[in-house]
C-alpha cells in the first residue's frame, strides 16, 4: 500500500463507494428538484414546468397545517436539548473519570437509553405524564424524551474524549499553581471545545429530527417532524417536496456553520 | 522592571486560599453524574416501570383502570396475528442487518485502508455523515419519487425497453421497507467499524503479509477478527432500530406490512394503552435479549 500503485481492490472499492454516496443522495436530490415543480406538476417526474409556487404554498398558513409555528416549536426544543445535553455530558465525562459506586449501574442504564425502542419511552412518558394530571407538552414531556436519545450519544462520546486525554496536562497545570477550577477552564475545556461543539450537534439534528419519541408526548402543539409525518398521509402535492427541501437546508446550513467552528477550534488549538 | 512588578499579583493567584474542605472523589463524581442520573431515572427507568405496570391493567373503550390482568398478555401472545407481526419484524431486522453489515463493513474498509490522507479520509467520512443528520422523515419519503409507479425506476426501465409496463412492487412492498431502512441506518454500522478498523494497529498488516499471509488471509485472519468489536456495536445499533421501526414499515409499505412498533402505534391511537404496554413489555424483553447475546462479543467501556 505504500509503493504508490493502486492495487486493483481499490479501484472496486471506490466505485462501490461511490455507489453508496449516490444510493444516500440520489432520492434527496430527487425531492430538491421536485419541489421546484409547476403549479399544475405532480408528486414524480417530470417536470411540469418550473416554478416556486409550492414553496410560497408553504407559507400561506392554511394550506400546510401550522408549519410556521411547528418550525419555531423543533427550533427552540433543539437548542434547549442541545444546550443540555453538552453540559449534562459533560458532566457525566468528568465523573466517569473516577471510579465511583454506581458507576456500572449509570453506564448501563445510559446504554439501555440508547436501545430501548423508541415508541416504548413514548408511550412510558405520554401515560406516566397522564397518570401524574400533568399535560404532555413539548416543552416538558417531550423535551425529557429527547434527552433520552441525544444523552447517551453526548455521554458516551464525552468518555471516549475523555479516555483520549491524558492527565499530565492538568498535572502540569496543577504543578505550575492552578487550582482544580482553574486547571479545568484554562486547560481542559479548551482542549475538548471541539468536541463539546460536536456534541452540540448531535444533541440539536437529533432532536430536531426526533419523531417517535415526540409521538405520545408533545402534546397538542406539534412539532415539525410530526407535522411532516402528518402530511404523509394526507398531502398529495408537491409542497411536501418543497417542506422537505426547506428543512433539509436548515439542516445542512447547521451542521456547515457547526463544523466550521469545530474546524476554527482545531486551528486555533493547533496554534496553541 | 514589569515582570518583577507583575510578579506578586500571580503569585497571588496562583496560590488560592481553599475556602472549601476538599471534595472526596466519589462524592465529586457523585455531584457530576446526579443530572444525568436525574433525567434518565425521570424520563427512562420510571416510564418503563409504568409501563410494566400498566401493561396488567384493564380498559375499555374509554378509558384504563388500575388492575391486576393478565388479558393483556394472553391477547398479545394468545393471536396467530401477532406471532405473525414479530417474525415479520425479527426477518426485517435479519434482512437489514446482514445487509449493512456488509455494505458497512466494505465501506468503512475503503475510507480507512485506501483512502491515504487523513484530510480526504475526513472529507469522505463526513459526506457520508451529512444524510443522517437531517430527517428521517423527509429522506423516507423520498424514495417514493424514485421507486413510485411512475418514478424514476420504472422510467429508466421503460425508456431502455427493458420492461414494458411498469414495475408495481417496487414502492409499497417490503422491498421498500428493506431499501428505506438500509438507506436510513447504514451509517449505524459504518460509524463503528470505521473506528475499529482506525485503530488497528498497521504493524500487524505488515507482520501478517511478512510472514507470507495473502491479501484474503490478511483479510479474514487479521482485519475481521480484529474489526468483530466494531460490527457488534453497529449491530446493536441496527437491530435495536429496526425492531423499533414503525414510521418505515408504515410508510415505506404502503399498510400492507406489520411490525410490532406500529402494531403498538396503532393500539395506542384506539386507547388501548395497555394492550400496547404488554406488547412494550414483550418487544423489551426480546431487544434487551438480543442486545445481551450482542454484548458477550463487545465490551463497550473498552472500544471507546
Amino acid at each position: 500500500m505504500t509503493d504508490g500503485r493502486r492495487p486493483a481492490s481499490f479501484y472496486l472499492l471506490a466505485a462501490f463507494f461511490g455507489l453508496f454516496v449516490l444510493f444516500l443522495y440520489g432520492p434527496l436530490s430527487a425531492i430538491v428538484i421536485l419541489s421546484f415543480q409547476g403549479p399544475n406538476g405532480g408528486l414524480t417526474f417530470p417536470l411540469n414546468g418550473v416554478s416556486l409556487h409550492w414553496f410560497a404554498n408553504l407559507f400561506e398558513q392554511q394550506a400546510v397545517g401550522d408549519f410556521g409555528g411547528s418550525f419555531r416549536r423543533s427550533l427552540m426544543l433543539g437548542l434547549a436539548v442541545m444546550a443540555v445535553t453538552v453540559v449534562v455530558s459533560l458532566c457525566a465525562g468528568l465523573a466517569f473519570r473516577r471510579r465511583f459506586i454506581g458507576e456500572t449501574a449509570l453506564f448501563y442504564l445510559t446504554v439501555a437509553s440508547l436501545v430501548v425502542p423508541s415508541i416504548i419511552l413514548s408511550l412510558g412518558i405520554g401515560v406516566m405524564f397522564n397518570e401524574a394530571g400533568v399535560e404532555p407538552t413539548w416543552y416538558s414531556s417531550a423535551f425529557g424524551a429527547h434527552l433520552t436519545w441525544t444523552l447517551p450519544f453526548g455521554v458516551l462520546i464525552m468518555m471516549a474524549v475523555f479516555n483520549r486525554f491524558s492527565p499530565s496536562y492538568e498535572e502540569a497545570a496543577r504543578d505550575l499553581g492552578a487550582s482544580p477550577w482553574q486547571a479545568f477552564a484554562h486547560v481542559v475545556l479548551p482542549m475538548i471545545a471541539p468536541s463539546l461543539v460536536g456534541i452540540g450537534l448531535f444533541g440539536f439534528t437529533l432532536s430536531y429530527d426526533e419523531f417517535a419519541r415526540s409521538l405520545m408526548t408533545a402534546g397538542t402543539y406539534n412539532t415539525l417532524p410530526l407535522e411532516i409525518y402528518g402530511m404523509t398521509t394526507n398531502v398529495t402535492t408537491p409542497v411536501l417536496y418543497a417542506l422537505g427541501t426547506v428543512t433539509t437546508v436548515f439542516s445542512l446550513f447547521v451542521i456547515g456553520a457547526t463544523l466550521a467552528v469545530i474546524f476554527m477550534l482545531e486551528r486555533r488549538r493547533a496554534r496553541m | 522592571m514589569t515582570t518583577i512588578a507583575s510578579e506578586p499579583v500571580t503569585h497571588a493567584i496562583a496560590t488560592p486560599r481553599r475556602k472549601f474542605p476538599r471534595l472526596s472523589g466519589t462524592v465529586l463524581s457523585w455531584l457530576q453524574a446526579a443530572p444525568l442520573a436525574a433525567v434518565l431515572g425521570v424520563f427512562l427507568a420510571l416510564p418503563i416501570l409504568m409501563i410494566v405496570v400498566v401493561s396488567f391493567w384493564d380498559y375499555d373503550f374509554a378509558r384504563m383502570y388500575p388492575a391486576f390482568v393478565l388479558t393483556n398478555y394472553v391477547e398479545a401472545l394468545g393471536s396467530w396475528v401477532t406471532w405473525k407481526t414479530y417474525l415479520n419484524t425479527l426477518k426485517f431486522a435479519v434482512m437489514v442487518w446482514a445487509i449493512t453489515l456488509v455494505v458497512g463493513f466494505w465501506i468503512a474498509y475503503f475510507l480507512a485502508f485506501h483512502v491515504r490522507t487523513a484530510a480526504v479520509q475526513m472529507v469522505l467520512f463526513l459526506v457520508c455523515t451529512v444524510p443522517f443528520l437531517t430527517s428521517n422523515i423527509i429522506r423516507m419519503i423520498s424514495w417514493i419519487p424514485v421507486l413510485g409507479r411512475n418514478g424514476i425506476v420504472n422510467s429508466a426501465l421503460m425508456k431502455t425497453g427493458l420492461v414494458s409496463a411498469p414495475i408495481e412492487g417496487l414502492l409499497y412492498s417490503d422491498f421498500a421497507v428493506v431499501l428505506a431502512m438500509v438507506h436510513l441506518y447504514a451509517l449505524f454500522m459504518v460509524t463503528p467499524i470505521f473506528n475499529t478498523l482506525m485503530r488497528i494497529d498497521r504493524s500487524l498488516i505488515e507482520a501478517a503479509r511478512d510472514a507470507g499471509a495473502s491479501a484474503r488471509q490478511v483479510l479474514t485472519d487479521v482485519v475481521i477478527p480484529l474489526a468483530k468489536p466494531g460490527m457488534a456495536i453497529g449491530s446493536i445499533f441496527v437491530v435495536t432500530l429496526v425492531m423499533a421501526d414503525f414510521s418505515t414499515v408504515q410508510v415505506m409499505s404502503g399498510g400492507q406490512s406489520a411490525s410490532v412498533a406500529l402494531m403498538m402505534k396503532n393500539q395506542m391511537s384506539l386507547l388501548q394503552y395497555p394492550a400496547a404496554a404488554a406488547n412494550a413489555v414483550v418487544l423489551l424483553v426480546l431487544v434487551l435479549v438480543m442486545v445481551a447475546a450482542m454484548l458477550r462479543i463487545v465490551d463497550i467501556r473498552k472500544e471507546l
